[in-house]
Order: structure tokens, then C-alpha cells, then sequence
């Protein structure tokens, strides 16, 4: 699409890498905890982004249902959290129980005694359960919007599952942690949440390049083509249904991790982490920042979220306004997102049409064929 | 047979509400490819539509035609979302025809603003609006055409805005200081009452019904009916089919497909101005009462298969009559002694919530045979 990326000098890229790092070092001395709380909920967020740029950004297929991987790894995480320090209360069990007169742990609750088995499913469990919904959905060619409003009522089956089953996962209410006990210290607590702060800038980081990788080299230009025209990817010989699985279920791991992150830091988990508007509101911060550019993902999901934040603490009835407003705005005005528009030729158009640079010729029918979804 | 009876009726009742929301998004969807998030909101237009008509009939002039507002709410709903629905299009749909995923977001966004606009907008300002909406949007296709090919029609145009404006300001100040409940912007969920001629119960064979649920069973018919007609008998009707299947063909035939679509989005969201009129019949109205609908309506459309009204129908009522069964555990009274296994599963899915996991479940099932729905359209392109 865009032809002329900017290409920095390896002395900036440097000095970037030292500023940031600098900065996430210094961040829990430089801002008040509740600041830094904020921030580190916002960049655990920008990993489901990153997760959402892949499916959305490279390969075209719009979920509105990452809320549920998202969801199913904060569960993981706030379930092991849970069960670890209910030592005090009756049953050995997890306190909400007793209010339902449940007396025996659920089955499913047993593997999470282990750390170990906790790691693996925080990330492992979403990425499966993506697998298989994409594997079932992509295995009958339904894409588009089909598939977009097949996630969304995903989202809403596991929404009212979890909403609904009191007695096994304390439904409405969620699971709470930031009054639980991980290695001897109160998740809650002051010293906890930093180390969480610096955990999750680094899992961003390693996100980031990890998602960078996967869309480097033959895969990620088999992304690209399923997203630019898929049945030409199939005649070519391959197999969209396979890409599109993995790369989903990649994008489930991504939210799953993101998820545990977001749990401990805000302190709970609970099916409103499953509502419809929260997983559209990831596809706009991917919007928003760029689709297609990685970095534009992680930006987007910091940067509009902490908008939200302070816009609703100053004037709380506006943000709505302004969220639609957004919406509108990226969609009919800049498609491709802001990085997408610094990247691309915005600036150069911009200053052409002030008359402080001048207008490049071109031949008519590059023009044309530049112009995204004319095969129509 | 008087249990089977009464588990049709409200598995009908269910469906008729889902089909009268689904019909707007079926056409809009299905006849012009666009996602619009935006339909719930519109539905809750209407269903505000019907509440602010019950508060001006109950004004001493409007007194004794009373019992009659929930008919001309109908109509009124219709035109409110209608003309919501054609600003819409005009401003930022029409940007979006063939990207459908572009559509999805932006009229989230709209639904968002929606949202907060009853929430935040005293409802006589917000009915003000609307007038001024109507006027400026219809008051210039009135003129005659002369006027309208003369060079100076866009000064008739931006004076009859203005017009418009001063008129919906006019209104909007009236009615907010002659109902006072209209005059302050509540978050609140506000209640419609029926009228005493839909209040109570009517017995059919034995076994009674309420008549609000009647009532929209009638609502649903009346509407299937009408766009049935409509769609199939009326010269626009054979425009619309025609812009669907063809639309550079159609354009070449002369026929004006921006006209169309205008129509075609209009006549959808007006619609859902219906649908808002039976939901506010069910229950209180509040600014997320389109959210609860939207999901549903989209598997209506998955699973009736797109741009076939008939298959709506279908699977709306097919949708009403399983969610009964499985939520009310009817099951379990057609067939008391089961084995105990499987009248435990049904028992625990014998909840509202419950009932929707599985009807989702099986609806994506169901797709894993038909991916396109009950009735697809038939054709021989790769892509569709």
C-alpha cells in the first residue's frame, strides 16, 4: 500500500530503545501508583491489540469476540490466585463458594493448584479455544462479516455461560484478587504492582516482537494474501483454513496473556470483561492507531484508553460522544489509522495541499490501482 | 395439547418480536450489504418515540383520543427512526457501500452517540430534532421543479434548513414546557403503558394470552405483510430487487440507485422504529435497550439466510419455539420420565441465559452444514 516508509537512521532506533527502556525503568518512581496502575492495565491491554492487529490488520478477518480469550485468561489466572490462598477458609476452598453451599471444588478448578499448569493455560487455554471456534468456522469458508457476527454471538454464548454459573466460577460477581496471596506478598499491594508494571512493559516489548516475527517472511506474506484475496491464495495452492486457525489462535494466545495481566492489575475478573462493547472497542484501538502497523496497535490501545480516562474523570457523560465521534471519524476519514497515515502518503498530501511541496505526477493508472478493493 | 399449545403461542410471541427487529436489519443487511450495529438504537428510538406520543396524548387536547396513541406511535416510530436512518446514509453510509466491516464500526460509533444522546438530550429537544430533521430533509424534494433545477436552488435549500431548524427549536420548547417529564435528560429507564383496551388477558382455545403479546404478534404480521407487498408489487420494490442483484446494471438502466439506497435504508430503520414500538410494550425503556436485540437479530438474518425474507421468518420463529422449549424446560413436562442424565442437562440450560448459550451453540452447528443459512442465494461466483 504505502510505498515510501520512513526509514530511521540506526542512531535514533538506539536512542529510542534507550529512552524507552529508561523510561519503564523509571516509571514507578516518576508517576503516583494509581497513575502507574492505569498505565500498566492500558499496556497489558495493547497485547490483545497487537493480537487483533494480526487477525485484523494482516489478515483481514474482523473478530468481535476477542473479550472471550481475553476473559478465559484472566480466569486462569484469577482461578489459581484464588485457590492458592484459600487455605483460611472452610473446605480449603475459595471463600464465594460457601454463599452457594457448593463443599466441593469443581473439577476444572483442580489442575490450578499448580503454578506451573497456570502458566501454561493462561495463554495455552485461549489460544485452543480460538483454535477450534476459527477451525470450525473457517473450515466452511464463512468469512467477512459472517464471521464477525459468529464471533460476537460466541462472545455472548460464553458471556451468559459465565454470567449464569454461579456455583462454578462465581458468575455476575467474578473472581476477585487483588486480595489474594502470590509467593507471600497481597497481589493489591503497592510492592506487587510495580513488579507487575515491569512484567507486562516487558511482555509488550516481547509481544510486539514476537508478532513482528510472525508476520516477517512466507507466513506473513500468506496473511497478507488471504486478506488482499484469498481465493487466489487457495488456487495458489495453499490452504487459507490452517493460516487463518493459527493465526487466530496465535491472536487467542496474545488476549489470553493480556488478560491475566489486565486481571491482576485491576484486581478482579468478571464476565463484563466479556461484554460486546469492550471486544469493539479493541478493534477501534487498532483502528484508531493503524491497522497493519504492530506499533500502531500498542499506541492505539495506551493512548485511547488513557484518553478515556482522563475524559471521563473531568466530564463523564461526553466520552460516549466522543468514542462514536472516533469511530466515524477513522473510518470515513482515515482508514488506515494515524501511523498508518504518518507512514503512508498523509503528510506528503497534506503539505501538497498547502502548496509547500510539490505534487508528484503519476501515471493515471498507478493511481487507480493503488486504491484499495477495486477487484470488485 | 394444551401444553403444546401454549408453548407454540410463546415460542411465536418470542419470534414475532425477534422477526418484527430482524425485518429492517434482514433488508438493510440483506439487500445492501450493510452491518448496522446502529439498527438496536434505532429500535430504541422508536420505543422512545412511543413513550414521548403517550406523554403528548395524555396533554387536555389530546385527551380523548388516548387509547389510540399506541396505533399512531406505530406510525410515528416509523417516520423517527426513518428519517435517523436516511441522515445516516446520507452522511455516512453512503461513504462505506462495499466494505461492510467499515460499515460494522462506524455504526457502532453512531449507536454510541445514539446512546448517549437520549441519555444526555431532554427528549423535547430530541423530538425537536427530529422535526427539524424531517422538514429540512423533505421540505426541498417538495418543490416544484423548476425551483429545483433553477441555479439557486441551494439557497432554497439552506433557507428551508433554516426553516427547519427555527420550527424544530419551536416544537421542542413547546413540548418541553407543556410535559414536564419530557423537559429533563434522565439516564433513567422510563415505562410505556399500554392502554386499557391491551391491558388483560384474551382466552383462545382454553388457555389465555396476553394481549400485548397479541398485539405484537399483530405488529410483526401487519409488517411482514406490508413489506412483503412492498418489496414485491411496487415499482420501487422492483428498483430495490433490481439495485441488489445488479447494481451497475441497474444504474445503466437508469435507474437511480443513490435513490435506492435512501429508500431501501430508510424503509429498514424505519423498521426497527416498530420493533422499538412492540419492545417498549414488553418491558421499561432505557438507552441499552436496543444492545439486548442486536445479537439475536443477526443470527435471525445468518440464519435465514441473506436477502430472503421468507427464510427470516423462519428462523425467527424457529428461534422463539427453541428458546421456549429449552428455557422454559418443557422438555422435561412433554416427557417426564427421561433418563436421568439428559433431564439433568436439560435442567441446567432451563434458564433464560442458559437457553441463549445453547441456542447459539446451535445455530453455529447448524451453520457447520449450511454455511449460508436456510435459504442461500443461488450463484456460481467464487466470492459473493
Amino acid at each position: 500500500m504505502s510505498l515510501s516508509k520512513i526509514k530511521f537512521d540506526k542512531k535514533i532506533v538506539l536512542s529510542f530503545w534507550i529512552i524507552l527502556i529508561a523510561l519503564i525503568i523509571a516509571a514507578p518512581t516518576l508517576l503516583p501508583v494509581f497513575r502507574l496502575n492505569l498505565l500498566g492495565r492500558y499496556l497489558s491491554l495493547s497485547i490483545v491489540a497487537l493480537g487483533v492487529d494480526l487477525i485484523w490488520g494482516y489478515t483481514g478477518l474482523l473478530s468481535l469476540g476477542q473479550g472471550i480469550f481475553f476473559a478465559l485468561g484472566g480466569y486462569c489466572a484469577a482461578m489459581y490466585l484464588q485457590i492458592t490462598s484459600s487455605s483460611e477458609f472452610p473446605n480449603n476452598i475459595p471463600e464465594f463458594f460457601a454463599l452457594y453451599g457448593v463443599e466441593k471444588l469443581p473439577f476444572f478448578w483442580e489442575p490450578f493448584r499448580s503454578p506451573f499448569f497456570t502458566f501454561l493455560a493462561i495463554w495455552i487455554i485461549p489460544a485452543l479455544v480460538a483454535g477450534l471456534i476459527g477451525f470450525l468456522v473457517f473450515r466452511n469458508r464463512i468469512k467477512g462479516v459472517y464471521f464477525s457476527i459468529l464471533t460476537q454471538a460466541s462472545l455472548l454464548v460464553f458471556f451468559n455461560f459465565f454470567n449464569g454459573q454461579q456455583k462454578l466460577i462465581n458468575g455476575t460477581n467474578g473472581l476477585k484478587t487483588d486480595v489474594t496471596q502470590l509467593f507471600g506478598q497481597m497481589v493489591g499491594s503497592e510492592s506487587m504492582q510495580r513488579i507487575f508494571f515491569w512484567i507486562t512493559a516487558i511482555l509488550v516489548i516481547a509481544a510486539w516482537f514476537f508478532a513482528k516475527w510472525v508476520v516477517k517472511g512466507r507466513f506473513g506474506n500468506i496473511l497478507i494474501g488471504i486478506r488482499d484475496d484469498e481465493p487466489r491464495v487457495r488456487f495458489t495452492g495453499y490452504n487459507p483454513v490452517i493460516f487463518k486457525t493459527i493465526i487466530f489462535s496465535i491472536a487467542g494466545g496474545l488476549a489470553g496473556i493480556s488478560g491475566a495481566l489486565y486481571t491482576v492489575q485491576s484486581g478482579i475478573v468478571s464476565p463484563q470483561f466479556m461484554t460486546v462493547p469492550f471486544s469493539i472497542e479493541m478493534v477501534i484501538w487498532v483502528a484508531v492507531g493503524g491497522r497493519g502497523t504492530l506499533l500502531g496497535a500498542i499506541l492505539g490501545a495506551v493512548f485511547i484508553n488513557y484518553a478515556k480516562s482522563l475524559v471521563s474523570e473531568a466530564l463523564p457523560a461526553s466520552w460516549m460522544f466522543i468514542q462514536g465521534g472516533l469511530f466515524i471519524l477513522v473510518v470515513t476519514a482515515l482508514p488506515e489509522g494515524v501511523l498508518g497515515w504518518i507512514q503512508g502518503d498523509g503528510p506528503r498530501n497534506l503539505l501538497q495541499r498547502f502548496g509547500l511541496k510539490r505534487k508528484i505526477e503519476t501515471y493515471p493508472s498507478l493511481e487507480v490501482n493503488n486504491k484499495e478493493g477495486n477487484n470488485e | 395439547m394444551e401444553l403444546l399449545l401454549d408453548s407454540l403461542f410463546n415460542g411465536v410471541a418470542i419470534g414475532s418480536v425477534l422477526l418484527v427487529a430482524a425485518l429492517g436489519l434482514a433488508i438493510v443487511f440483506g439487500l445492501m450489504g450493510v452491518i448496522n450495529l446502529a439498527h438496536g438504537e434505532l429500535m430504541m428510538l422508536g420505543a422512545y418515540t412511543t413513550y414521548v406520543t403517550q406523554l403528548i396524548f395524555k396533554l387536555p387536547i389530546l385527551k380523548p383520543f388516548y387509547n389510540s396513541y399506541i396505533i399512531v406511535s406505530i406510525f410515528l416510530a416509523f417516520i423517527v427512526s426513518g428519517v435517523v436512518g436516511i441522515l445516516l446514509e446520507k452522511t455516512i453510509i453512503r461513504k462505506l457501500y462495499g466494505s461492510p466491516l467499515e460499515t460494522l464500526l462506524a455504526t457502532w460509533g453512531v449507536s454510541l452517540i445514539l446512546q448517549q444522546f437520549v441519555r444526555s438530550v431532554p427528549l423535547a429537544y430530541g423530538t425537536g430534532l427530529v422535526i427539524s430533521l424531517l422538514i429540512g430533509l423533505f421540505l426541498p424534494t417538495t418543490f416544484p421543479s423548476k425551483i429545483k433545477e433553477s441555479i439557486n436552488f441551494k439557497y432554497f435549500k439552506f433557507s428551508s434548513w433554516i426553516f427547519a431548524a427555527l420550527t424544530g427549536v419551536l416544537t421542542g420548547s413547546v413540548i418541553s414546557s407543556s410535559v414536564s417529564k419530557l423537559s429533563r435528560a434522565s439516564a433513567r429507564n422510563v415505562d410505556v403503558t399500554a392502554p386499557s383496551w391491551m391491558r388483560g388477558q384474551v382466552e383462545i382455545i382454553g388457555t389465555a394470552f396476553p394481549k400485548t403479546r397479541l398485539m405484537i404478534i399483530v405488529i410483526t404480521l401487519i409488517s411482514v405483510i406490508a413489506i412483503t407487498l412492498f418489496l414485491n408489487q411496487s415499482a420501487w420494490g422492483m428498483r430495490i430487487r433490481a439495485v441488489t442483484q445488479n447494481r451497475q446494471m441497474s444504474d445503466c438502466l437508469g435507474i437511480s440507485t443513490e435513490k435506492v439506497d435512501i429508500i431501501t435504508f430508510g424503509i429498514g430503520s424505519g423498521l426497527a422504529g416498530v420493533a422499538g414500538v412492540a419492545v417498549s410494550l414488553l418491558g421499561s425503556v432505557g438507552p441499552n435497550v436496543g444492545g439486548n436485540y442486536i445479537v439475536g437479530c443477526f443470527m435471525v438474518v445468518v440464519l435465514g439466510g441473506v436477502g430472503n425474507l421468507l427464510g427470516t421468518v423462519l428462523a425467527s420463529f424457529g428461534i422463539g419455539i427453541m428458546t421456549d422449549l429449552i428455557g422454559a424446560g418443557r422438555l422435561l413436562s412433554i416427557w417426564p420420565d427421561m433418563p436421568l442424565p439428559l433431564s439433568n442437562t436439560i435442567n441446567f440450560f432451563a434458564t433464560t441465559s442458559m437457553a441463549r448459550v445453547m441456542i447459539f451453540a446451535l445455530i453455529v452447528i447448524f451453520l457447520q452444514f449450511k454455511p449460508t443459512g436456510l435459504f442461500p442465494q443461488k450463484g456460481r461466483m467464487v466470492e459473493n
